[in-house]
């Protein structure tokens, strides 16, 4: 029988004929930690009586979540990963380099790779044909070393995709819609893949997008395949010699298949407080917020910037809607300055945060007041996540966060275009 | 595994609890300060949780539990104030994962069957969870080998501590005499159905 994406890269990873179900030891072509995760990784990784990475060039760190720091026990923290990076030998990226899956995205991933890392959005490489997979400090400490870790290889659910996104909807619309029909935990454990004719008009920056939110539904990676899309990617990227054609076998076999024609989709907001309470964008119109915030690993990148400027250009943001933009790395904010989109959204009234994960997770960067509404283009709502319970976060695209800043109450962006 | 049976307390909470409800990111500047950060756990879920919990209770959970960030500090606070297991109908993946590599047992049963305040007790040998209060008994399944040896060394870094690598075959002998190399049965998936019975 075919091999499924998943089962193919961890066959060639494993050095075994793996299928779902089976349980593989692989190694791994890509290690990494970031500020949150990173400082228990190392103690872990010391506490084991390891002193030596297995293979320093293939491992990271990321200063991103606290970027700068907002408090002395994150820059501590911070030094703390500074001097293992130069103890060790592995890269670094510091403080306003980027959000580690962008930095991943632009520079590390290529087709077939197994990437773990001590961040749960670790599957947005995935876009990139790249079985990537969030775990924990202790994975993480132990696959430094070793320079492998095991996998339970996972069944396969495909998501066959056709059609052509209408006007004002994009590949958040299509995740989010998706894990509303699967629910949070509807993949829990499984690989998700994604195919079919519609695949060659979704822009790398999209599949990212989509990647990215497969941990949403509960999958262990979201796998698009090699591609032409992808070998343009990494040949802008000037990583030409990175690209391999990576495709599923035409017998694969997949657990489930869910078809889904693009051209019937419409904008889609998340609900609070879990990211399965998706509703198209009508059920949530007229929804007051205080903040929105464009950005994050999710709707970071320059794609994204550019349809939250041509939105907001010329216009002005609600009074009393405060409006964040955060690029998802100083590749994307170059770039934003060169096209023009950020004195756009400046000159709109948005505030620009240094590249990293910003207010996403609530530690810094715009965390919410008591009963105040924001609407993010990030990957979670839930409770407390930017920084207070108290507060309330609707998810959705940058195009509808954009829309909903002019108005100051969550809107249709199909209306403004 | 040897025969361990856990008895304790349940305390139950809802679908659906986040690590960012275990351990809000608001509190990320205290990650290398476990215990202030264990003084917080589940807080945002339940205000009462630290307060109530004693040494040995069993946390208790709907679906879909510990889903969210990566972040191992949730299953090592979950344990610091004394929980010896978390039972739940599901748990979220890379949750799961941590909580066995802390060597915390993370139990898959029909937790509707269990109240707030009922005494249990867990045959961890069996995969028995007898309600003793309600007297209603619920069995769990089983984990894929490897992972149950890392949870019987206590967590991932004893058992690497030990083992130097991850061993996922087993040396048995043939009727030969000879070592053979025999595959472990790893079939059986961590997401097992439910198995909740009367």
């Amino acid at each position: 029988m075919g091999k499924t994406l998943a089962e193919k890269i961890l066959t060639a990873k494993s050095k075994t004929d793996a299928k779902a179900g089976d349980i593989v030891i692989a190694n791994v072509d890509l290690t990494f930690a970031q500020d949150t995760t990173g400082p228990l990784t190392v103690r872990q990784f010391k506490e084991s009586g390891f002193r030596k990475i297995a293979e320093p060039q293939n491992v990271v760190i990321f200063l991103d979540h606290a970027a700068p720091s907002p408090a002395r026990q994150l820059s501590n923290d911070h030094i703390l990963l500074r001097r293992f990076a130069k103890e060790t030998g592995c890269y670094i990226y510091e403080v306003g380099d980027g959000v580690c899956h962008q930095l991943i995205a632009e520079r590390f991933a290529k087709p077939g790779d197994i990437i773990v890392g001590a961040d749960s959005h670790t599957v947005t490489a995935g876009a990139l044909g790249a079985f990537a997979t969030g775990m924990g400090s202790s994975d993480v400490a132990v696959a430094l070393a070793l320079g492998k870790t095991w996998f339970r290889v996972p069944e396969t659910f495909f998501i066959n995709l056709k059609g052509m996104f209408p006007k004002g909807v994009y590949a958040k619309d299509l995740i989010l819609y998706l894990i509303g029909q699967m629910g949070a935990d509807g993949a829990t454990y499984k690989a998700l893949e994604f195919g079919g004719e519609a695949l060659s008009h979704i822009a790398m920056s999209q599949r990212l997008t989509i990647a990215n939110m497969a941990v949403e539904a509960g999958a262990k990676v979201g796998l698009f395949p090699g591609d032409g899309v992808t070998q343009g990617f990494l040949t802008a990227q000037g990583r030409s010699d990175s690209y391999r054609s990576l495709y599923p076998d035409a017998d694969a076999h997949y657990e489930r298949v869910i078809s889904l024609n693009i051209a019937e989709l419409e904008p889609m907001v998340s609900f609070p407080h879990t990211v399965d309470n998706v509703f198209p964008v009508s059920k949530a119109e007229g929804i007051k917020i205080q903040q929105v915030f464009i950005g994050t690993c999710t709707n970071g990148r320059l794609e994204d910037l550019a349809i939250a400027a041509s939105i907001l250009q010329g216009k002005r943001r609600f009074p009393d809607t405060r409006l964040l933009v955060a690029p998802a790395s100083r590749q994307v904010l170059t770039q934003a300055i060169d096209n023009g989109y950020i004195r756009a959204m400046v000159e709109a009234g948005a505030i620009i945060l240094p590249p990293g994960c910003a207010a996403c997770l609530g530690l810094h960067q715009g965390v919410l007041g008591d009963g105040e509404v924001c609407l993010s283009t990030a990957n979670r709502n839930f409770k407390g996540r930017m920084g207070n319970p108290e507060a309330m976060i609707y998810l959705a695209s940058p195009a509808t966060a954009a829309a909903s800043a002019i108005r100051g109450e969550i809107a249709d962006p199909r209306e403004i275009m | 595994m040897p025969d361990i049976t856990l008895k304790g307390k349940a305390i139950k909470l809802g679908d659906n609890i986040s690590t960012d409800l275990i351990t809000p990111g608001r509190f990320a500047h205290l990650r290398s300060n476990l215990l202030e950060l264990a003084k917080h756990v589940l807080e945002d879920a339940d205000p009462t949780f630290v307060s109530r919990v004693e040494a040995g209770d069993f946390l208790v959970a709907g679906k879909n539990f510990g889903l969210g960030s990566s972040r191992e500090h949730a299953p090592v606070v979950i344990k610091m104030v004394g929980i010896s297991a978390i039972l739940a109908k599901s748990a979220a993946r890379i949750f799961f994962r941590n909580a066995i590599n802390q060597g915390m047992p993370v139990l898959l049963c029909d937790t509707d069957k269990i109240s707030d305040g009922d005494k249990l007790e867990i045959n961890l040998t069996d995969g028995i969870v007898t309600n003793l209060t309600s007297g209603a008994k619920l069995s769990f399944g089983k984990m894929p080998p490897l992972m149950s040896a890392i949870l019987e060394e206590g967590g991932l870094i004893p058992y690497i501590q030990k083992h130097k690598d991850f061993v996922v075959e087993s040396q048995i002998p043939s009727p030969s005499g000879k070592n053979v190399i025999a595959r472990s049965e790893c079939n059986e998936a961590i997401s097992s159905p439910l198995k909740g019975e009367d």
